[in-house]
């Protein structure tokens, strides 16, 4: 069958099923299991109403159940577990953790992934405020801040090829093809740089990818929150002498902190899983390497699957102060 | 901000002088991107893109007419015509005979060839080559020029990735199978999603609070943890590696986004339209149906983009859930990741390739900006 027409067929048959199921379930539990009529009419409808609710959440609990909270418990068993010959696994204890912490490659993505976390989320974040701030009250501003929201639209392997292209290295003598090599000639370079192969900087060229990526996002929220600050408070400050950098940083800087601890958080979680980005440009090599595609490498390409997740429990343990953060955060919202 | 810089004309030209700065930085790599997929490989290895709108001096290796083409004027051979393509407006500024000296000669001056003849070659491109004995040979001799080419743009890169190319440089099937990908896994979670949250947000039972907590925690659970559970399982059931399984990963990870935004959405909807409807009899399967999937709509639109950009741009769930060993079912992402790795220096493909794959979600992007945005901000500020 082809694969457009199995396509088609399964948004019928998923919509329809979902449909179907929640339109059926009411109707048998109001009909048959508890018909609102009789000699306990009230006792029905009162139970009828005490399960309903479990019949629309149903479908998502399962979803969320099996494809989210089941791989935390199963990963974190396989990280204990080592498969043996002839299908099963046995149990070894800490030793994949051993195994893995006594890598040269994992420390690399470790020591790599804090480098991200240092750089990447500090550097989308100020500058989205920059260009949330410079086009406040831009006429044209909106239009200039669709072109710097633009890349969250790109995928992270287009985004590796557009930022290829600029770290793009030709021979000494002739053009070179990426703006970054032209202009550190033009500005007196000795000669082509192949940037990606640098240690330790190359990171930075990678991150840049990134944050090019997440300063729209940040942009766009720290905007919005910019927008929301009372204007009284600025025009006292005005009144006051205070000057435009003071009157941002001392009085608006200071209104939005919520938010900009929320897009930092947001970014965070999004470097401690980025993998595209890595994988598609040096794929770890040259001292890149970073905890998702360390990952990716072990499970895939080496078939460890025991120190794979391992691995995998390391970026959940780097989550979870976020995770834990969030979840009191809406607790004490919902009261 | 308006009045302080009212009063400072300096600053104010200093305010949008770095908005223009900054746009440019960030539209600057994606416009090398789109320039070069209308460039020949020829163009793109010898100049940067940015020079592509000037004409531009290449050093160019071309070749007369063959001898075939000879003709006899009395007791010489001649062949005679133009180094350019008709119609092209390049202009010649040195020409050599040989490659290790690609400059020796003026336009408009005769050099004579080592293999027997005289050239003379124009600024304007047009040749002739005179020779006593017949021109020997199946190729004409090679002519090395210095030129000014006039910009000159090309479609033949989308013809070669989209229509003619063999198998590695074409992607219109990784095209179709991305739609493919693509759109059951952005409706199924939605709708799955919309009950559940209609039930979080409207519905009194005991446990609510609590799921709600535990759908705010799977939010930023990594899909990394997903990987290897979730293959072990598809493979036990037996669908394995194919479109089902990546259907249903895509539906399970973006459920918790899906309900988190629709359920903040639909507790903002005025209760007293739900209570009248239940007043005037309405069950919750038709309040939810007739009365909360319409007024909830703009959630759904930016839900649906986020997820649509998502599943679009996925390199990850698609390697682990869709793509087997045969390749038959690969991705855009995918195939510009191979692209990269295997063609690194062809950027005419490259560039094309990435090009086709980021048009979609961009018109997406630009098209539902605003249904995006009020996602975000219900998403993350809240």
């Amino acid at each position: 069958m082809h694969p457009a027409i199995q396509g088609l067929l399964t948004i019928a048959f998923g919509v329809g099923g979902c449909v179907g199921y929640f339109y059926f379930s009411n109707l048998v539990l109001d009909r048959v299991i508890f018909p609102a009529r009789g000699a306990h009419i009230a006792r029905n409808i009162r139970r009828a109403n005490m399960i309903r609710p479990w019949l629309f959440l149903l479908p998502a609990l399962l979803a969320l159940g099996l494809y989210l909270a089941y791989p935390v418990v199963e990963t974190l068993r396989l990280s204990v577990t080592e498969r043996v010959p002839g299908g099963g696994s046995e149990f070894v204890g800490l030793a994949n953790y051993q195994q893995m912490l006594a890598e040269a490659k994992f420390w690399e993505a470790l020591q790599n992934n804090f480098l991200w976390l240092l750089v990447v989320p500090a550097a989308s974040t100020a500058f989205g405020l920059l260009a949330a701030q410079l086009t406040d009250r831009l006429v044209w501003g909106n239009i200039a801040k669709s072109l710097i929201f633009m890349p969250m639209a790109i995928s992270f392997v287009g985004a590796a090829v557009i930022w290829k292209l600029v770290y793009d290295a030709r021979p000494e003598g002739t053009d070179q093809i990426g703006v970054l090599n032209a202009l550190y000639i033009y500005f007196g370079g000795d000669g082509p740089m192949r940037w990606l192969t640098i240690p330790f900087w190359n990171s930075f060229f990678l991150m840049m990818v990134l944050i090019w990526i997440q300063t729209g996002f940040a942009m766009v929220i720290l905007s919005a929150a910019l927008r929301g600050i009372p204007e009284e408070t600025v025009e006292a400050a005005i009144v006051d002498g205070a000057g435009p950098f003071q009157i941002f940083f001392k009085i608006k800087v200071p209104q939005i902190m919520d938010t900009i601890v929320v897009v930092w958080t947001t970014i965070t979680i999004v470097v401690l899983k980025v993998f595209d980005i890595v994988f598609a440009m040096t794929n770890g090599q040259w001292e890149t390497q970073v905890l998702a595609n360390y990952m990716y490498d072990k499970l895939f390409r080496a078939n460890d699957w025991g120190v794979g997740s391992a691995s995998a429990m390391v970026i959940m343990l780097l989550v979870l102060p976020i995770l834990v953060w969030n979840v009191y955060n809406a607790r004490r919202e919902m009261r | 901000m308006n009045m302080i810089a009212g009063e400072k004309p300096a600053l104010i030209w200093a305010l949008r002088l770095s908005v223009v700065l900054l746009v440019g930085l960030w539209l600057f790599p994606t416009l090398g991107l789109l320039v070069s997929s209308f460039r020949t490989s020829d163009q793109i290895a010898t100049s940067g893109w940015w020079r592509a709108m000037f004409p531009s001096e290449q050093n160019l290796t071309l070749r007369t007419d063959p001898p075939s083409t000879q003709m006899q004027e009395g007791d010489l051979y001649v062949i005679e015509g133009r180094l350019f393509a008709e119609g092209t407006s390049s202009e010649i500024s040195a020409w050599g005979t040989s490659a290790r000296e690609p400059a020796a000669y003026e336009p408009g001056t005769s050099a004579e060839l080592r293999r027997g003849g005289t050239l003379t070659v124009a600024a304007d491109g047009t040749y002739r080559l005179e020779s006593a004995e017949e021109i020997s040979g199946k190729r004409g001799p090679r002519v090395f020029v210095t030129a000014t080419v006039p910009p000159e743009f090309t479609l033949e890169n989308y013809e070669t990735v989209l229509i003619s190319g063999n198998s590695t440089d074409n992607m219109a099937k990784a095209f179709f199978n991305t739609l493919t990908v693509t759109i059951p896994a952005t409706i199924i979670p939605i709708l799955v999603a919309a009950f559940a949250a209609y039930a979080l947000a409207w519905m009194e039972f005991p446990g609510r609070a609590l799921l709600v907590a535990a759908i705010v925690g799977l939010l930023v659970v990594p899909l990394q943890l997903a990987l290897i559970p979730l293959l072990k399982f598809h493979n036990e059931i037996g669908i394995g590696k194919g479109y089902i399984g990546v259907w249903m990963a895509h539906t399970g990870f973006g459920l918790p986004l899906a309900i988190y935004l629709l359920r903040n959405y639909m507790v903002g909807i005025p209760r007293d339209i739900i209570e009248n409807a239940r007043v005037d009899g309405a069950t919750d399967f038709m309040i939810f149906v007739r009365i909360i999937l319409p007024l909830s709509f703009p959630a759904l639109a930016s839900f649906a983009i986020f997820q649509f950009l998502w599943t679009w741009n996925d390199l990850l769930v698609a390697m682990v859930f869709l793509i087997d060993a045969t390749g038959e079912t690969t991705v855009m992402t995918k195939q510009i990741v191979e692209l990269l790795g295997t063609r690194g220096g062809n950027w005419e493909i490259l560039a094309t390739s990435a090009f086709v794959s980021i048009a979609v979600p961009l018109a997406v992007f630009f098209a539902m900006q605003k249904y995006l945005v009020r996602g975000l901000l219900a998403g993350s500020v809240k």
